[in-house]
């Protein structure tokens, strides 16, 4: 099957708005992605035709609202491969999902002074704040992987980062801020092997490329469905169903539970224990019907094309004078998420030149400032494609950029 | 549009900063930062006798950012407490009017040339970076250089 890409832009209609007087290049799917007419109706029929409260009503529209609203999470874990839709919390974004786990899991990990927490140095913040603070309530060390000057995940030290004092392993999949592709076996076998669990951030590869997580191995997963052609205030956690069982509730409140009395509560089985209130129930809608739209297309062909365009984007930044990628430079083990410096000229300074052309980029640390540390940069401009992205849109990327240089160097 | 916010004003005192670097002695040091895009700068303020003896600052970011600190040096050090404040209050109105405000060139000097950043709410915070720095180094100093730090 080939990948018709005019086909898929047609099923997105901000793309035919004009930016500064310029079509729309919209090249910051990384930060969101924007949204299919098929997400942004069955929104709307959710709202228009059965809005009801789930789990809680007899009536017709609640009960037809609660089955959309389940129907969406089992869409969502036979897209992740989850062996139960049990397995499937609905979060707010992945942010909430990752410290879900880290409020959660003082039983599950009996952390203490002397165990340790590995991270790596290209997290997302919000894959290293929450264990900075859980080893700061706990006395337990954070230790963590660090950076390759090439961008990759530095496994030299893996058997000593890892160890018997280890609790637990929380590490990107996919950077967001170099596009680094991580094979998380060895990291995973590791850990296992001296009983640790493993978290990953799946907020940059579960929308980009074919993720299971029965092959990943990892105990948990966490990822947000607006970078994935869903709606905002909805993200998942996915954790293997006997840790679930394990962990207390985390917002507690309606639905989160059992049997109350005035003296205490019982609470409900995951994944209801962890779904306190009334969920975003028309957002998790939406996100099972962008699981729909890419499982039709297929997330296979979505990578594939990425990794077109990636290839093509990689060589026309390396034709622009002074432009420096960061993170891998071929398209082999990373995705398409590219991060570079103008040299010469501050990255805020480049995004406000592109935008003045139309071309939408991201620009500053891109919450992973400890990655700018790490290639000595306060800032850096990041490109991010995805299913709609064209080889016009890079060129345009390409001529933008000769603008810049012509402003300011 | 794009040339109103880079003005050549603007450009020269980001390519040839006024008073760059930081010096000794002092009165009073602020560091402050942009989290969402990672501006810098530190700020000094030296006074002898009610007057803004230097004004010395350092600092990486954007254009405007470093434009910004180099305009204030120029606009400020030299001057008197007093001098200093209508000018900082100036710049505060320029960058919080969204366009709307026709600056004073005998009150802002090179600073006119911000008018057109204030019809970037994403970058005002860019410009007033340097200006709130100094206002916290300046009240470390023992000066309030606006009337808004001296009751505070």
């Amino acid at each position: 099957m080939t990948f018709d890409v005019a086909r898929v832009r047609a099923d997105f209609p901000i793309l035919d708005r004009e930016v500064n007087g310029h079509p729309l290049v919209y090249l910051d799917s990384a930060n969101t992605s924007q949204k299919p007419r098929q997400v942004l109706d069955a929104m709307r029929a959710h709202q228009e035709r059965y809005n009801g409260n789930v789990s809680r009503s007899v009536h017709t529209l609640g009960t037809e609202s609660t089955t959309a609203y389940e129907d969406a999470r089992a869409k969502i874990a036979a897209f992740i491969g989850a062996p139960s839709p049990d397995e499937v919390v609905f979060t707010k974004n992945s942010t909430e999902a990752i410290n879900l786990v880290a409020y959660t899991s003082a039983d599950l990990l009996q952390l203490g002074p002397g165990d340790e927490i590995v991270v790596s140095e290209m997290e997302h913040h919000s894959n290293l704040v929450p264990w900075q603070l859980l080893c700061q309530r706990t006395g337990a060390t954070l230790r963590w992987f660090g950076v390759t000057d090439e961008g990759r995940l530095d496994e030299s030290a893996l058997d000593e980062l890892v160890n018997e004092r280890t609790k637990l392993v929380s590490v990107v999949h996919m950077s967001n801020i170099l596009g680094t592709i991580n094979d998380p076996a060895r990291i995973v076998a590791r850990a296992h092997q001296v009983g640790a669990l493993v978290l990953l951030d799946c907020s940059q590869s579960v929308p980009h490329f074919p993720v299971d997580v029965v092959e990943l191995g990892a105990d948990f997963i966490a990822f947000t469905g607006h970078k994935m052609l869903g709606p905002t205030g909805i993200g998942v956690l996915w954790g293997r169903a006997e840790l679930l069982a394990a962990m207390p509730p985390f917002l507690a409140g309606g639905s989160t539970i059992e049997t109350v009395t005035m003296a205490g509560t019982t609470f409900a089985a995951p994944p209801a224990r962890f779904e306190g209130g009334t969920p975003p129930i028309t957002e998790a809608i939406g996100l099972g019907a962008a699981v729909d739209y890419l499982t039709a297309l297929g997330m296979e062909n979505i990578h594939r094309h990425e990794q077109e365009i990636t290839t093509y984007a990689l060589k026309a930044l390396a034709d622009v004078p002074g432009v420096r990628i960061f993170g891998p430079g071929t398209p082999e083990g990373r995705g398409g998420t590219v991060s570079f410096e103008v040299a010469g000229v501050h990255p805020h300074d480049v995004g406000q030149i592109l935008d003045d052309l139309g071309v939408e980029v991201r620009v500053g640390h891109h919450c992973a400032r400890p990655v700018c540390t790490r290639f000595g940069v306060p800032a850096m401009t990041r490109a991010s494609f995805y299913l709609y992205t064209t080889t016009d849109e890079i060129d345009a990327l390409a001529r933008g950029l000769e603008q810049v240089r012509k402003v300011f160097v | 549009m794009i040339d109103q916010l880079y003005q050549d004003i603007i450009l020269d005192h980001y390519k040839h900063p006024h008073g760059k670097g930081l010096r000794a002695p002092y009165g009073g040091e602020a560091h402050h930062v942009n989290p969402t895009c990672g501006d810098e700068v530190t700020i000094r303020v030296a006074v002898d006798g009610g007057t803004l003896t230097d004004i010395s600052y350092d600092g990486m970011g954007c254009s405007i950012s470093q434009a910004s600190a180099s305009v204030l040096h120029e606009l400020l050090q030299g001057r008197t407490v007093e001098e200093a404040a209508p000018v900082q209050e100036a710049f505060v109105a320029l960058m919080q009017s969204r366009g709307q405000i026709e600056p004073d060139e005998e009150v802002l000097g090179d600073g006119v040339a911000f008018a057109g950043v204030a019809r970037y709410p994403a970058r005002v915070k860019c410009a007033l970076l340097p200006w709130m720095a100094f206002k916290d180094a300046a009240a470390r100093a023992g000066v309030g250089a606006s009337p808004e730090v001296k009751s505070s």
